[in-house]
């Protein structure tokens, strides 16, 4: 059986910085992605992102990406690719496939990185081809380079929402509009008006009544709402539209803290249920700590930060950090985090957040 | 439909080098791209149909874990095509309900 001091799940940002932090204090560590590419959902994001300037802000997700990737070949990082983790042991032992063959991994500290997936809705038709996340549409365009549609109405006016509208465009297709049942949009206003100046209707109070065709969608049917959203009778639009793609939200993929036993708490702001998890980001199961999505449906500058903090909390639980110099540590990740759950949006996920850790305990500091 | 250009990205210079059969017709691809990404750029949305209804379905999730994209490849049922690369000389089939496996060639 292969052995390492620190597994880590999923090689998307917080997975590869949680490694990274634990590489440079010394330790050995392997990460597993059942994907053929690491990176997670990082390089589909040809966007800039925000935050300043210690986030990356102004740095397209790519390019990011990249400067992960390079930092975890310089350190050695062992990432093991094509290979789904489908079961952690007591004894943290990690099992998974690879090469349709069984595979398993012995470790000391286990983090589980293993992001979100994003939400359905159901609706007459919804299940037709043309009907898609918004997230599947944009890793076509922006990684694939293929269109999934020419004419697209998109679900939803969150930050997923307004970039994939966007990036649909940019890629050369027709965003007929955007539509949102609540009766404000829910993403940043600078995202909003990009697309509503490349003249996007946005459709506030309105959702998706259904889609009609056969094989794949050959058009939408939307409603007005009230303002106790319900139907409002004779406000149906029929918009022709080959494709609905669909940015209501994400979900934690948490099966695997189920798997080892973690306490859960039910948290409708960071997306649902979600592990508890201390300061250090770890879970009530000791030695096993989660890091971004997992923890709470955020960004991924905060996705990169928390697997920092797990990594360097992961490093010192190993030996590899004595605790003045991993509190030193941790303290600027801890500022960073602050700094980036600030604003209308992110007051809220601290909030949140630290519900979520008041619920586990104060933690070690 | 490919994305050729891009104002971000660039040109997209890949070749079309691996020659597939969907459904006993030829389909230009790119060795390594998704199964998904060749069909949905030649206008191929209809990937399978459902067991008991037959009703279709295509590309959803995009990243392994819905199955609504599966079809059956080189003889193979069930095959996720959002996650499973293009080779050449592939043989990619719609699939009708859960499909069945095919004798080795």
């Amino acid at each position: 059986m292969r052995k390492t001091q620190a597994a880590v799940i999923g090689a998307g940002p917080a997975g590869l910085a949680a490694a990274i932090e634990i590489a440079r204090a010394g330790g050995s560590v392997t990460v597993i992605d059942e994907n053929a590419k690491p990176g997670g959902q990082l390089f589909k994001q040809i966007h800039k992102f925000f935050g300043s300037r210690d986030h990356r802000a102004g740095v397209r997700g790519i390019h990011i990406g990249e400067q992960l990737l390079a930092e975890t070949r310089e350190l050695n990082v062992e990432i093991l690719l094509d290979s789904p983790v489908y079961a952690l042991f007591a004894d943290r032992t990690v099992g998974y496939i690879h090469d349709g063959k069984e595979g398993s991994l012995k470790a000391e500290k286990i983090i589980i990185a293993a992001g979100a997936a994003e939400n359905i809705l159901a609706f007459p038709g919804s299940t037709l081809p043309g009907v898609m996340g918004a997230g599947a549409a944009q890793t076509m365009i922006n990684v694939h380079r293929v269109l999934p549609g020419k004419k697209i109405l998109m679900i939803g006016s969150g930050n997923v929402g307004l970039i994939v509208s966007y990036q649909l465009m940019q890629a050369g297709a027709d965003v007929a509009a955007l539509i949102e049942a609540a009766p404000r949009i829910g993403g940043y206003g600078v995202h909003a008006a990009k697309i509503r100046r490349a003249g996007v209707p946005i459709y506030l109070s309105h959702t998706v009544k259904g889609v009609l065709g056969t094989d794949q969608v050959e058009a939408v049917e939307i409603v007005e709402l009230d303002s106790r959203w319900q139907p409002l009778a004779g406000s149906e639009k029929i918009l022709a539209v080959d494709t609905l793609c669909l940015a209501v939200g994400l979900t934690p993929l948490t099966e695997l803290a189920w798997l080892a036993g973690c306490e859960f708490a039910f948290v409708p702001g960071l997306g649902g249920h979600v592990p508890k998890h201390d300061l250090n980001m770890e879970t009530t199961v000791p030695g096993v700590f989660i890091a971004g999505d997992i923890s709470g449906v955020e960004e991924a500058s905060t996705a990169m930060e928390e697997g920092r903090l797990a990594g360097t909390a992961c490093a010192e639980a190993l030996g590899l950090l004595d605790g003045p110099k991993a509190g030193e540590l941790k303290a600027v990740i801890r500022q960073r985090l602050d700094a980036l759950r600030t604003g209308p949006f992110g007051e809220g996920r601290r909030k949140a957040k630290e519900s979520l850790i008041g619920l586990s305990g104060e933690g070690r500091s | 439909m490919r994305v050729l250009k891009h104002p971000i990205l660039g040109d997209d210079e890949r070749e079309r080098d691996a020659h597939i059969l969907v459904d006993g017709k030829p389909v230009a691809a790119v060795t390594g791209e998704p199964i998904a990404a060749a069909l949905l750029a030649v206008g191929i949305r209809k990937f399978r149909v459902t067991p008991r209804f037959g009703s279709p379905r295509g590309l959803f999730c995009g990243i392994g874990r819905c199955t609504d994209c599966v079809m059956t490849v080189d003889g193979q049922p069930n095959v996720r095509t959002c996650v499973t690369p293009v080779k050449d000389g592939m043989v990619v089939t719609t699939q009708a309900g859960l499909g069945k496996w095919e004798e080795e060639p």
